[in-house]
């Protein structure tokens, strides 16, 4: 287990894409946190970016070097070694590599302008959502055989969870808004990785009030010290779900 | 040494496999053969483990290999399409083999290393071999961890002729040795020289399973070839 995290790491880490990421992301923060005099402001707007280019990264990244690996999983079942572990070891070396990646690039401008409470769950939110996106599209990978096809399946899922997801929800509040929809509203941010980590941050910031009345419900929810335990679960369910759902189909799969 | 009992395996509406049955003992060298597309790849994959059966099942020393890894410690395997991680040379993809079954072996046969001149080009990237450098890379890993069991699949195909005698030989010492080697080829004159036994396989189904000397002896014709066709055609007639 451990020699192929070694090798699979090793390897991620020679691909310039994760460099390239990293400086992006490194780009971006230092220049958010460097144009505005508030340090807050920047992290407000480095949290919307980062919200979106972290989850596309992180799937897209994964699912692609999934499917280059083929030939390098057949090499591997081929040898006294536990599909399992072949396949957490390929897990592992993303996440893994992904997470350095983004606390490089984002953890380190953070911690240098906003080493407050709310910047570290920043940089514990980025790491997390890159761990679920890699876990998602290990999954994807592992569905579909066609290179293609799985990279399109994985685009797909990013857009749903970056823009549609929330697009669902806003016209559901406006056909239903002479229903109390709170409880609703705390149950369905359940099911999109991307809003429960946006929630959990900006109730940090204290911004919530802008979210108007649900904002104060969630503030309620969230806010609390079960709130922020059961939204830490989630995250965690989602990172195990997918995952769990991946390696049983790798053990069956046929190479 | 490896009883394959009743292996059925589709991929879609072809069927790979159908009701396979076969039986490998050790001190034997089996050659594979049939046509294009008649199942003997995904019958060696399926005791690799690589491809799962539908149904049936397949035993390495008298136990079950499916949610078994250890017994693959047993077998050097060459795979008729030697695919390997592009970005890296022949000496990492050498020493990372090595390193995943360092467990299990001490010391390592790099007779094949040497004799393909290997050595010399270690510093190439895999992405840069032709199909011949590759398949003696593949053969190289195969004969590496002096394994009981040897499955080759087209081992010949692609090498330049002293390559293919090196490698026959070592395959020969191999059988001497009493290891179990079970090897797929076109190429019947390789097989004419190093076979003790041949299955022959066609639309997934087992045809025959013979030793060599009752093929022989039974069809009349010394050459694997020869025998071969003549059987074919009164399996036909």
């Amino acid at each position: 287990m451990k020699k192929i995290f070694k090798y699979v790491t090793a390897d991620i880490l020679r691909n310039k894409i994760v460099l390239a990421y990293t400086l992006l992301l490194m780009v971006i923060s230092f220049s958010l946190f460097m144009l505005q005099d508030d340090a807050s402001k920047g992290m407000l707007s480095l949290l919307n970016i980062t919200l979106l280019i972290v989850p596309l990264t992180s799937i897209i990244f994964s699912a692609i070097y999934v499917y280059n690996s083929a030939e390098f999983i057949e090499l591997l079942v081929s040898q006294p070694l536990k599909r399992k572990s072949i396949w957490l070891s390929l897990f592992y070396g993303l996440a893994a590599a992904l997470s350095i990646a983004f606390f490089v690039g984002a953890g380190i401008p953070i911690i240098i302008y906003q080493p407050t409470s709310t910047g570290i769950i920043m940089i514990i939110t980025g790491i997390v959502l890159s761990v679920i996106f890699v876990a998602i599209a290990l999954l994807a990978a592992v569905l579909t055989r066609d290179k293609a096809k799985g990279i399109g399946i994985t685009i797909m899922i990013w857009l749903f969870f970056a823009l549609i997801f929330d697009g669902l929800i806003l016209f559901i509040l406006f056909q239903f808004e002479d229903y109390p929809l709170d409880k609703f509203m705390i149950f369905t941010s359940a099911f999109n990785p991307v809003d429960l980590c946006r929630i959990l941050i900006l109730l940090q910031m204290d911004v919530s009030a802008l979210m108007g009345y649900t904002g104060a419900i969630f503030k309620d929810f969230f806010g609390s010290h079960v709130g922020s335990v059961v939204a830490g679960f989630v995250l965690l369910l989602w990172v195990i779900i997918p995952l769990w759902l991946s390696t049983r189909k790798f053990q069956k799969k046929d190479l | 040494m490896i009883i394959a009992s009743n292996l059925t395996k589709q991929f879609g509406k072809l069927s790979a496999l159908d009701n396979v049955s076969v039986n490998f003992t050790k001190g034997e060298c089996i050659a594979l053969m049939g046509p294009n597309g008649s199942g003997k790849t995904t019958l060696i994959k399926c005791i690799l483990g690589m491809v799962v059966p539908d149904s049936g099942f397949i035993t390495f020393n008298d136990k079950n290999i499916l949610h078994n890894w250890q017994y693959r410690q047993h077998i050097g395997y060459m795979p008729q399409i030697g695919r390997y991680p592009e970005n890296m040379t022949i000496g990492q993809v050498i020493s990372m083999i090595k390193d995943i079954r360092s467990a299990y072996n001490k010391s390592f046969d790099e007779e094949l290393i040497e004799s393909f001149g290997l050595n010399e080009i270690l510093k190439k990237r895999m992405r840069t071999l032709s199909g011949g450098t590759r398949q003696k890379v593949s053969a190289s890993l195969a004969f590496l961890f002096h394994s009981d069991v040897l499955i080759l699949d087209e081992p010949t195909a692609g090498l330049d002729p002293v390559a293919s005698e090196i490698l026959k030989e070592k395959i020969k010492t191999k059988i001497k040795n009493g290891k179990l080697v079970i090897i797929t080829s076109h190429i019947l004159s390789d097989l004419d020289e190093l076979a003790t036994q041949v299955i022959y396989m066609q639309d997934g189904k087992l045809r025959f399973h013979k030793n060599i000397n009752e093929l022989r002896n039974e069809t009349g014709q010394q050459k694997l070839a020869k025998a071969i066709v003549s059987l074919m055609h009164n399996h036909s007639a």
